[in-house]
């Protein structure tokens, strides 16, 4: 059944936020100058925010896509070039781009941010420092081993994956999973570690996980689950079995933790990132969003951090409106933010794509293709709710569910719609 | 007035027929987006350039 109270993601961000006021005097900040930060910028501009705009981002790059960094600029068949968000530059945002610079602490009650070059007073603040790589526990955690989160990172791993090296890959998430596919396919031999009895299950559920596991047997690279890790040096692991893994180098993968750290004390709630209401707002005129942002999404009666790519682009958008919306005088005028998550990964020659939600799924069924045929197209029901769909090198029949995902649509209106399988080969 | 996708940057990602059905269409094989129109009015224009920022490549072009 159609949620009445649902808005698509572009009447929701424009529109309701009205004439920008005397927002020409107003200050904008926003902390951190990647795709959430930058996004933030662009979407505030074209709401029609003509005030002071700032961006402080710590890294000194200008800002850069991360999907690629553990697929093809890592791989070395993308340069650089291609990984600029703002190819076309960043004149007509006009904005102060403050890169090199960290945000140091944060008081509420003042508005005022401080940075590591100084004070910056604010009207409104969009809070986007994003996630740093989580390591491996003490004394496990060794500073020579690879992550991968910045373009250093992944300059520094290139190097390392060379034809023949033995790399073993802690960790079998989506950046585990990615940077072990990039290595084999540079002729690594790889070997993955991976603590769960099966990887991204939280993901993707047992089956479909078990589906995607499979992958890296298929394509020439090891995993082993469901092991324990006692002892690493800068070349090997070992695990409470007895069995040590030697390697050129090693790679942690273990997920991300928020950067929040500078926020304690600010007066806003931290808890899983920074603890925001339906509409992205962490406190009046201050929001938060992408990778460092938690908010209910009532569209699946769930409060999560979703660490995708297109939820900082979609958070972005959406934090930008209710930002205008408080500095207008009209906070009640913020919408909720109740996105069809999506993500994708690309792990050899597979494109994984889901959109939706798992949590707490009652049934997944495999609506066109098969597990063995590298084509998949499954569904995932809460209730008599279609709630996931998941694709393995199917993009466009998983697109073709957008629709129902977003009016919430029936189980069994989601089965009607399954795609006439093409006769082998067509 | 038109849009295109340039396919040596297109991934397949498909955020472009996210944004704007209307507008794009992908192929069976890879996801590979391309423009499924001939007559590109001022909503479809709109709609290209809203595409187009949600484009993780900027792979779309967007012509006025």
């Amino acid at each position: 059944m159609p949620d009445p109270s649902h808005h698509d993601r572009v009447t929701n961000t424009s529109g309701a936020v009205g004439s920008v006021g005397d927002g020409e005097r107003k200050h904008v900040v926003i902390v951190g100058a990647s795709l959430a930060g930058l996004r933030s910028a662009e979407a505030l501009r074209a709401h029609g925010f003509v005030g002071r705009l700032t961006i402080v981002g710590d890294e000194g790059s200008a800002p850069y896509d991360r999907p690629p960094l553990s697929k093809q600029y890592l791989s070395g068949a993308w340069g650089e070039e291609k990984l600029w968000l703002r190819a076309r530059g960043f004149d007509e945002l006009n904005l102060d781009l403050q890169l090199n610079v960290r945000a140091e602490s944060l008081d509420v009650a003042s508005l005022a941010l401080s940075t590591s070059t100084g004070d910056i007073a604010f009207d409104g603040l969009v809070i986007a420092t994003g996630a740093r790589p989580r390591r491996l526990p003490e004394p496990l955690d060794h500073g020579d081993h690879a992550v991968v989160r910045t373009k250093a990172h992944s300059d520094e791993l290139r190097d390392k994956l060379r034809d023949g090296a033995k790399v073993v890959v802690i960790g079998a998430g989506f950046i585990g999973a990615e940077v072990a596919a990039t290595a084999r396919c540079r002729g690594c031999e790889v070997t993955i570690l991976e603590a769960a009895p099966l990887p991204l299950e939280r993901q993707l559920g047992p089956d479909m996980a078990g589906v995607c596991a499979g992958l890296h047997e298929r394509n020439g690279v090891t995993l082993h689950t469901g092991v324990t890790i006692v002892a690493t040096t800068a070349k090997s692991v070992t695990l409470a079995d007895g069995r040590s893994f030697a390697a050129d180098v090693v790679v942690v993968g273990v997920g991300v933790q928020p950067n929040i750290e500078w926020l304690q004390g600010s007066g806003l709630t931290l808890g899983n990132g920074i603890e925001c209401d339906e509409t992205c707002r962490a406190a009046p005129s201050i929001v938060a969003v992408g990778d460092v942002a938690c908010w209910p999404n009532a569209r699946y009666d769930e409060r999560a951090r979703v660490e995708h790519w297109t939820n900082a682009a979609e958070m972005a958008e959406h934090g930008a409106a209710t930002l205008l919306a408080d500095l207008n005088g009209t906070p009640e005028a913020a919408l909720s933010y109740m996105p069809v998550p999506y993500f994708w990964s690309d792990q050899y020659a597979t494109k994984i794509q889901f959109l939706g939600r798992v949590g707490g799924f009652d049934e997944v069924r495999v609506v066109a293709g098969a597990a063995d045929s590298g084509k998949l197209l499954a569904l995932y029901r809460r209730g008599d709710r279609v709630v996931g769909a998941l694709g393995l090198s199917m993009p466009r029949h998983v697109m073709a569910y957008r629709r129902l995902l977003l009016e919430n649509a029936s189980w069994r209106e989601a089965l009607a719609s399954v795609p006439v399988a093409k006769a082998p080969g067509a | 007035m038109r849009v295109y996708v340039d396919e040596s940057i297109c991934q397949g990602h498909t955020l472009c027929a996210m944004a704007a059905p209307e507008l794009f269409d992908l192929r069976e094989d890879d996801g590979h987006a391309y423009v499924s129109v001939t007559e590109f009015t001022a909503e479809l224009m709109a709609a290209g350039r809203r595409a187009a920022s949600t484009c993780p490549e900027q792979a779309i072009v967007v012509e006025d």
